[in-house]
């Protein structure tokens, strides 16, 4: 725990405004023993976090509590501070917030690095921040106690104050002596019985600043000296820089420099303006190099011819092959998915200011460990050196998580290379073209029933880029298999529950960059496995609920959200109107979604969707029926419209208007329906994402009896 | 040129076919004015003209010398609050990552203007030009009629 005793509180309160205090970190000796004492003492089995580092109290009352992770709308900004407030018993009402700097005291209580994705957040910090305001509730109390010569014992906290009969002290008052007083080496947390907070819809507490235009993303980021930087890239995938003639670009005005960066030739200026007018006029050039070769209907049909074959063994039972030679009826499907891009409305950016033996970076990041080491290297800093301001973003969704780093490796880049501090912001071509997309998929699944209508024999192929192959995280990858190719199959009750089965993976490689995208490996597998489902019951003379029913009659949970949803969304649609359902599991939560779907001349039309969510313990209701609704929206625009593809390398999609998004007038309604559960919080950003587009296209199969297998969906 | 910004007067340097957005932005340092997609496909960039919503990112700064511009640092101007509609998001819990935000309540507020009460035909008519990747859309519907029944403000410049 050397990093949370090294993160001190001096820090704080040097880079504070007025009189704030902070708690001291617990000795390292006490954690040393808490640590050996846990590999005995199931009650301690981990040290309790250093206070300070997560919340400061001020003398003005003010509990300001430090996130560890990102806002990217998920509404870690509200969550986080719930978690601390109901065991500190503080005033809701003077809760501030601030994102955490980066550094080690903030990794992430599962991943071991500072980050913000799997929809992990408000779960992994369920323990430690309530620790943290149960373990500052302590010490304001310890603190009362011996200012009123008391018993702690006599002592309560409520509402920002500790009371001890007659006698009453705000937290304000007390935060001094409090930080005087010696952690406790232990704490116990509230009953979930007694929560005041947790539980409870919680309005966002980042709402004032963003309706104002007040709240800073990294694209507003100005600091004195700074300039704007666009980037010229190559045209293709692994392209380089031959040559470039920078005279013309020069020549705008506003324009300070042309300088060449490992991605691509940076043209340096006053105002964004200037260098897009820049770039424009700069000359370049590149060296194409092999991803020149790379176009869409080849690659469709190379992962095709893969999907016919058999690939790594990522889950195998009995004698598939047999199986499926002795049963009459089976289903045979190939299914295809197309690049995605992000498509944050917030376009990529990172500023970047270079002094001696300091790299300050502002940017909207989902990695800061990650960003920080990547941009200590280049800044020849050490990575304490780095401090690192991170900015609300204006959507995530994957993207800003890169193990790659590259829109703040190549920003540390130019600043270097310019010699200025200097703010590179993406265009919204550059960032739709900019790689690092859902990779494209092919499966192809045979399926045989047995006497009873249930698959006896499964065999599935999946083909596609591994998103951790060349990564840092690449040690993840076991035996040839790349767990976020093959999630949501290789766990799915369908397949466990079918007694011969084969689910093999396709590793293959391009020049395009890949990464996860709302729901990683779930976006095209929960879309195989329910339209297949689907598909199934049909084969079965089967309704398709009823014929899930049977499937998931071991799996309480799939079941739990399925039957809840078909009961909320109640009888049959009006006439013209067809539904469709699907259920998955993802991110430890269950999420099924009923979609009412009109076809018109081709064109389909989403009207209403009823989810039913399973995420374990409810931390914040309402934040949980925003993520819903947003997964909802996010997977419908990616079913109807999402597509990313190549031609002679080049992407052929740059703006909203050739790589359309759900809008206003296309919004279904969307209720969703909490399940009541005492289960352990699981996630709630993404497992929302994967059964809106396969519960569409049952919808479209019922309209229309078409399975449709490609996405995005089209009825041509 | 001078330019009428929120109310105040502002002298500013820059070329005749700068557009507005990063006029806003680079130069006057308002940046709620949020930059999308450049070509009028997003309406993040969203302000007020003369009272009337358009895209500041494809408006060169020329055509807006001796017109009001309102950005949404301005949209509440004169008042001691908030402008109605930035009530109602709040009420509404509309925002989610806030990127676009800026962009849907000036719209709002110019659709307000206009059609007092509007129906949801009228909220997908003005709105369905400003794209949200959170998909607030529901929110924002619910916060527009929200915001209509909500008292104006004495003063507001919207």
């Amino acid at each position: 725990m050397s990093a949370g005793g090294g993160y001190s509180r001096r820090r704080f309160l040097t880079t504070s405004t007025g009189l704030v205090i902070g708690f001291v970190v617990a000795p390292k000796s006490r954690l040393l023993g808490l640590q050996e004492a846990g590999a005995t003492r199931a009650a301690a089995p981990k040290p309790l976090p250093p206070p300070n580092a997560f919340l400061r109290i001020g003398e003005d009352d003010t509990v300001t509590v430090i996130l560890a992770h990102s806002e990217m709308g998920q509404g870690v900004w509200t969550t986080l501070p719930m978690l601390i407030a109901e065991e500190l018993e503080c005033d809701w009402s003077k809760i501030r917030v601030e994102t955490a700097p980066a550094a080690p005291v903030y990794a992430h209580t599962g991943f071991g690095a500072q980050m913000t994705g799997g929809s992990s957040s408000t779960y992994s910090e369920y323990d430690r921040y309530r620790q943290v305001g149960a373990m500052a509730r302590a010490m304001l109390i310890a603190a009362a106690a011996a200012q009123w010569k008391v018993a702690p014992t006599t002592c309560h906290a409520e509402n920002g104050f500790v009371v001890s009969g007659t006698r009453r002290a705000s937290f304000g008052s007390l935060a001094k002596a409090a930080e005087a007083q010696t952690p406790p080496a232990a704490v116990t947390l509230k009953d979930r019985k007694d929560w005041k907070i947790l539980g409870k819809p919680t309005q966002r507490l980042d709402s004032p600043q963003k309706v104002t235009g007040a709240a800073r993303f990294g694209i507003d980021v100005h600091e004195p000296d700074m300039k704007t930087a666009l980037v010229a890239r190559p045209p293709v995938f692994r392209g380089k820089v031959r040559a470039f003639r920078a005279e013309k670009a020069k020549a705008v005005p506003g324009v300070r420099a042309v300088v060449e960066v490992p991605s691509g030739v940076a043209v340096v200026a006053d105002h964004f303006w200037a260098a897009k007018l820049g770039r424009e006029a700069l000359e370049v050039d590149w060296d194409l190099g092999e991803g020149a070769a790379l176009d869409t209907p080849e690659m469709k049909k190379q992962y095709a011819a893969l999907a016919a074959t058999s690939g790594a063994r990522a889950a195998a039972r009995g004698n598939p092959g047999l199986a499926l030679a002795s049963v009459k009826n089976t289903v045979e499907a190939s299914y295809e998915f197309p690049f995605l891009a992000h498509a944050t409305m917030e376009p990529l950016n990172c500023a970047v200011r270079l002094s001696p033996g300091k790299c300050e970076i502002w940017t909207g990041t989902q990695f800061q460990t990650g960003d920080q080491m990547a941009a200590a290297k280049i800044a020849g800093v050490k990575p304490e050196q780095v401090e690192l301001h991170t900015t609300f973003l204006g959507g995530g969704f994957g993207r800003r998580a890169n193990p790659n780093n590259d829109f703040v490796a190549e920003a540390v880049h130019v600043a270097k290379a310019a010699g200025v501090p200097v703010k590179v912001v993406w265009t919204r071509e550059d960032d739709l073209r900019g790689g690092y997309y859902r990779p494209m998929w092919a499966h192809s699944v045979r399926v045989g029933l047995g006497e009873n209508g249930k698959p006896l024999a499964w065999i599935q192929q999946i083909v596609g880029q591994s998103i951790l192959d060349g990564s840092p995280f690449a040690a993840m990858i076991k035996e040839g298999i790349d767990e976020t190719s093959v999630e949501g199959v290789v766990d799915s009750p369908y397949i466990a529950g079918t007694p011969h089965h084969f689910v093999g993976l396709h590793t293959t490689r391009s020049a395009v960059p890949v990464l996860w995208w709302r729901s990683v490996g779930h976006t095209h597998t929960a879309f195989v496995m329910e339209t297949m489902v689907d598909a199934l019951a049909a084969a079965a003379g089967k309704d398709p609920v009823a014929y899930r029913r049977e499937l998931l009659a071991g799996s309480p949970r799939h079941l739990g959200v399925l039957e809840h949803a078909v009961a909320k969304a109640g009888p049959p649609p009006p006439a013209g109107q067809h539904r469709g359902v699907a259920v998955h599991h993802s991110f430890e939560s269950y999420v099924a979604e009923v979609a009412d779907v009109s076809v018109d001349k081709g064109k389909i039309r989403v009207h209403r969707v009823v989810c039913a969510v399973d995420c374990g313990i409810a931390i914040n209701p309402a934040g949980i029926r925003a993520q819903i609704e947003s997964a909802v929206v996010y997977g419908l625009s990616a079913a109807l419209y999402g597509e990313i593809t190549l031609k002679e390398g080049r992407v052929v999609q740059g703006n909203f208007d050739d790589y359309p998004v759900l809008r206003m007038n296309e919004m279904p309604n969307v209720e969703v329906h909490i399940v009541d559960s005492a289960e352990k919080s699981g996630g709630i950003g993404e497992p929302g994402t994967p059964p809106i587009a396969p519960a569409v296209a049952n919808a479209v199969f019922a309209a229309t009896g078409k399975r449709l297998r490609q996405l995005p969906l089209r009825l041509a | 040129m001078k330019l009428n910004v929120n109310g105040q007067v502002r002298e500013v340097d820059a070329p005749a076919d700068m557009p507005l957005l990063w006029v806003l932005r680079d130069l006057l340092g308002l940046t709620g004015t949020k930059y999308g997609c450049g070509i009028a496909q997003c309406g993040a960039c969203t302000i007020h003209l003369d009272g009337e919503a358009h895209r500041s990112c494809v408006l060169p700064v020329s055509e807006v010398k001796g017109r009001a511009v309102t950005t949404i640092e301005g949209l509440a101007a004169g008042s001691a609050g908030l402008h109605p509609v930035q009530r109602a998001w709040i009420e509404a819990d509309v925002v989610q990552c806030g990127y676009c935000q800026p962009g849907q309540i000036m719209a709002a507020a110019a659709l307000l203007k206009t059609v007092p009460n509007p129906t949801d035909a009228d909220i997908d008519a003005a709105l369905s030009a400003s794209l949200c990747r959170c998909g607030t859309y529901q929110r924002i519907r619910q916060a527009v009629h929200l915001a209509s029944t909500l008292p104006a403000l004495a003063g507001g410049r919207a």
